[in-house]
């Protein structure tokens, strides 16, 4: 491994360790998982420990989506643009049942999963998953970011498409 | 008594009267729905001036096929009247929305799920279902997951149109 290839790795090291402790999550819920994911926000599970606790009322400012709720065929729309519109790096937790697979509702009107729309990167089961699921589903998103190799994302991401 | 009432203005339209536990259901012919809303809002006795609901019924084996229920309050009288009438598959009602406002999103509602056609309404396009739907899922013969329910869902946002 060259002078170049370390000093690389060890920049994208730095990277990940800054992009994990900073996830801001999108203020974005669809059904009764919100309630738990506000009081993951609460002084009792005091989301803020883990650097994420600035619920970003745009979605330009968000780095994570995390989709708590049943989305129906309906909201499927402004969920992707929703998506769309933050920029990169960006991450999504399917939070909750529904969310991940649809849940109790095998009906016309609900999305069977959000992975159908939009790609997911931490699934949190439960009905409605306790806020401490919120918690490991977070640590697991930092496992998962402070693992990210050299050149998987680009490092800077800027909106007219010169990314370096 | 609003029984007693209807029967003596329209001797023809009502069809039956029923009584369960003090509550009031009134059967009457779908084409003299208007004359005889505008009769049980408008008289002095009744005053039923709050609709409180209005539901459809699919009975999928009985003919005529659907029912319209009326739950109807008079807020005068403290008093509730359930008016029910049948219509048949493809067959229209019509619309109540012009003597009680509050019936035209729930007469969307039952026209959204169930396909039951009310004439005269102001708006009547779907109200809870994607203007692009196809079926009234509320009908006995919807498929429950619905017809596509194990395919995945295509979203295509405007833009990429």
């Amino acid at each position: 491994m060259g002078v170049e290839a370390a000093a690389t790795a060890s920049l994208q090291e730095v990277i990940n360790w800054a992009r994990k402790n900073s996830v801001w999550p999108v203020t974005f819920g669809l059904a009764c998982c919100a309630l738990e994911m506000m009081v993951a926000s609460s002084s009792t599970y005091d989301i803020a420990r883990f650097g994420a606790e600035v619920f970003r009322p745009s979605p330009r400012q968000a780095d994570l989506m995390i989709v708590a709720g049943t989305v129906t065929k309906k909201m499927a729309p402004m969920l992707k643009r929703i998506y769309e519109q933050m920029p990169e790096p960006k991450w999504v937790i399917a939070y909750g049942s529904c969310a991940c697979s649809g849940g109790i509702f095998q009906t016309y009107n609900v999305v069977q999963g959000v992975d159908q729309i939009i790609p997911v990167d931490v699934y949190v089961p439960g009905c409605p998953p306790r806020p401490e699921g919120l918690l490991k589903g977070i640590i697991t998103l930092q496992q998962k970011i402070a693992a990210e190799p050299a050149g998987q994302r680009n490092l800077v991401s800027l909106p007219w498409g010169n990314n370096g | 008594m609003a029984g007693d009432l209807l029967k003596e203005a329209f001797p023809e339209a009502v069809l039956n009267i029923e009584e369960f536990r003090g509550e009031t259901s009134i059967t009457i012919d779908a084409g003299k729905i208007r004359e005889v809303m505008t009769f049980l809002k408008e008289n002095e006795k009744l005053g039923y001036d709050l609709l409180l609901d209005l539901a459809g019924v699919d009975f999928a084996d009985r003919s005529p096929r659907f029912m319209i229920a009326y739950l109807l309050h008079s807020m005068r009288f403290n008093n509730r009247l359930r008016i029910k009438t049948t219509v048949a598959e493809g067959a229209s009602v019509d619309t109540v929305s012009d003597i009680w406002l509050a019936a035209n999103w729930m007469e969307r509602e039952v026209y959204d799920l169930f396909g039951i056609q009310f004439n005269n309404h102001p708006h009547l396009k779907r109200i809870l279902l994607t203007d692009d739907f196809v079926g009234h899922p509320l009908r006995k013969d919807f498929p429950v997951k619905g017809a596509d329910f194990d395919q995945p869902l295509q979203v295509c946002l405007e833009e990429e149109r």
